[in-house]
């Protein structure tokens, strides 16, 4: 403990950095000393640094030490088990069919949420009547919280349910299924209820991208005699090419880490037919108590999404100026 | 509202009607139908007891009361600990994104880099070292454990976004200031604050929206259902009471109104500020 704070306290203070760094440079103007300004920059810097260090930093460090042991939260971190807990999480089927889950409703997202949103944003950037208003209904699933999300639908998709209802109305009757218990679709179910909550979000994302790609080039292109498929392929897309890219990198990081809708709707199951990674750590490392193959799931899941994010930064992203942060990094 | 917008679009000068027209606005149609029929469906079935529900039509809204107690107190804790959370968070960022965009020293971009990395930190892959940490610091069921790591998770796009706006005031104004004798930190509280307003509000928003919609962090630190926010409260709410399906309908159609109406009253902001967080990522 005490050794764990004191951690939290070297890595926290950016003093020390400070110091080094202003001492050397020459007072700018005759308007500041320079002690007075390294005192300003310690109490302007050091409060966010503190918190940030602190609980986003320094928990994955410790859950990194952690997953050396056997660990059920009480008493002494006693019985070192080196890296077995992690050679448990990457042989565990379960957690392998987890991390598949994931990657199936990334791989669903890119083709069918992406074409679906481009293709409403298109729509809505028209000029039409109501246009404001349909905008607005678009995006207020965004605003929900996941948990209520989740109860909504899970009051719609109850047997007998408002869409079983529907199913009959329209004469599909024969099509209805156990939407939630049925292990062959429920990963499925869960994709349409992630697509209805985030759809709006990448739509108003889309249509802002849209504002940046100037009406006068559609309309050169139109004069000269291209049809509106080929001003949208041609010139539209590409010039949304950086807003398509943030996107996607933003829906894999939240695929990535699916867990609100999946764990209140279906806690994973049935018979771990829609786990996902995070409630795979949830599940094993909190639920069980087991804190340190849990703290050994969440390393191994850090790594994951960061060296993703990092790549894609790089390879991806690296056209916009959005590389900014692997520049420097890597 | 639906029937307001199928109204045909009236002929543009010199323009003929194109035949996807009428495909639009049916395809506008299907949209809102998709979007709002479930809220319709679950805020009008809050109005109804389990067993109209069951024989349909319509009813009084009993079970709105008795399912009012804990959704208030739930309410309550999630407004304070988004407060706390937008709070801190704005708080120190601001002061941070100052310090980083308008003073000079060794390492400023190192030290923004430190903040900017924090955006590929996934809050929900954290949340169990979290956890832990705040069993060794005795922060579990606590507000505080709630409300501190998400200020922390919203510094980085608080910092990415507010820097570049604090940069762009001209450094005139700060030599003007100087001249008059203000110090570097009443130009930051009286001048350069609020000139960021927008930059500010959106921020606010953003950390705000966060916090109150968070369901991990909350679902592992509390343990008393007196500490419980609204989205811990709605899911408990649900798994707790699964056969009377008319208070489920009423808490989570009242759960679904803060947000709605914040919604409405702030929607130009969220979508800015989203549409801005994107930009800001881009750089």
């Amino acid at each position: 403990m005490s050794g764990l704070t004191r951690a939290a306290a070297a890595v926290a203070d950016p003093t020390a950095a400070v110091v080094s760094a202003t001492r050397t440079e020459k007072t700018r103007g005759p308007f500041w000393r320079p002690s007075r300004k390294l005192i300003e920059l310690v109490v302007l810097l050091t409060p966010a640094l503190a918190l940030f260090t602190f609980f986003v930093l320094l928990p994955i460090c410790v859950a990194a030490y952690y997953g050396l042991f056997n660990w059920s939260g009480y008493g002494a971190l006693s019985d070192f088990v080196g890296l077995h807990n992690y050679r448990l999480v990457l042989d565990d089927p379960v957690f392998r069919e987890s991390v598949l889950h994931n990657v199936i409703i990334a791989v669903l997202s890119l083709v069918i949420q992406l074409p679906l949103s481009l293709a409403l944003a298109l729509l809505l950037n028209r000029r039409m009547k109501g246009g404001t208003l349909l905008r607005l209904a678009v995006f207020a699933p965004y605003v929900l919280s996941e948990a209520t999300t989740a109860v909504l639908w899970l009051l719609m998709l109850q047997p007998g349910g408002f869409v079983d209802q529907l199913f009959k109305a329209v004469g599909l009757g024969h099509e209805i299924k156990l939407w939630l218990a049925d292990p062959s679709i429920v990963l499925y179910t869960l994709f349409v209820v992630v697509t209805w909550k985030y759809i709006g979000f990448g739509i108003i994302l889309l249509l802002a991208g849209l504002q940046g790609v100037p009406v006068e080039l559609r309309e050169a292109a139109a004069i000269d005699g291209a049809s509106p498929w080929q001003v949208t392929r041609r010139i539209t897309l590409p010039l949304l090419g950086p807003t398509i890219r943030i996107w996607i990198f933003l829906s894999m990081i939240g695929s990535l880490q699916l867990f609100d809708i999946v764990w209140i709707m279906t806690i994973g199951g049935p018979a771990n037919s829609s786990s996902t990674m995070v409630t795979y750590m949830i599940e094993n490392g909190f639920r069980s108590l087991e804190f340190g193959f849990g703290s050994a799931v969440a390393v191994i899941l850090f790594i994951i999404s960061f060296v993703f994010a990092l790549l894609y930064q790089r390879f991806a992203l690296r056209r916009d100026t959005a590389g900014a942060l692997t520049r420097a990094v890597g | 509202m639906a029937g307001a917008t199928v109204t045909v679009p009236s002929y543009g000068r010199r323009r003929r009607i194109k035949p996807t027209v009428p495909l639009s606005y049916l395809t506008a149609l299907v949209i809102l139908a998709i979007t709002l029929v479930p809220m319709l469906f679950v805020i009008l079935g809050g109005f109804r007891t389990t067993a109209q529900i069951n024989s349909s039509p319509t009813g009084l809204p009993h079970p709105w009361v008795w399912s009012t107690a804990s959704f208030w107190e739930n309410l309550g804790n999630s407004a304070m600990i988004a407060v706390i959370a937008t709070a801190l968070a704005v708080g120190l960022g601001a002061m941070a994104a100052f310090a980083l965009s308008r003073y000079d020293f060794r390492f400023r971009e190192g030290w923004y880099l430190v903040f900017a990395i924090g955006l590929l930190f996934p809050a929900n892959v954290a949340s169990l070292p979290i956890y832990l940490l705040l069993k060794h610091i005795n922060l579990l069921d606590n507000p505080l454990g709630v409300a501190l790591p998400e200020a922390a998770f919203s510094l980085p796009f608080t910092i990415i976004i507010l820097r570049p706006f604090m940069r762009a005031i001209p450094g005139e104004l700060q030599d003007a200031a100087v001249v008059d004798g203000a110090s570097r930190l009443t130009f930051f509280l009286r001048i350069l604050l609020p000139l960021s307003r927008p930059a500010l509000m959106t921020v606010s928003i953003l950390a705000f929206v966060t916090s109150w919609n968070a369901y991990l962090l909350p679902f592992l630190v509390f343990t008393s259902e007196g500490h419980f926010t609204l989205p811990l409260g709605v899911a408990t709410f649900q798994s707790t009471y699964s056969q009377n399906t008319a208070s489920i309908f009423a808490f989570t159609a009242l759960s679904m109104l803060p947000a709605l109406a914040f919604f409405v009253l702030a929607q130009r902001r969220i979508v800015g500020g989203l549409s801005g967080l994107a930009g800001s990522v881009k750089g």
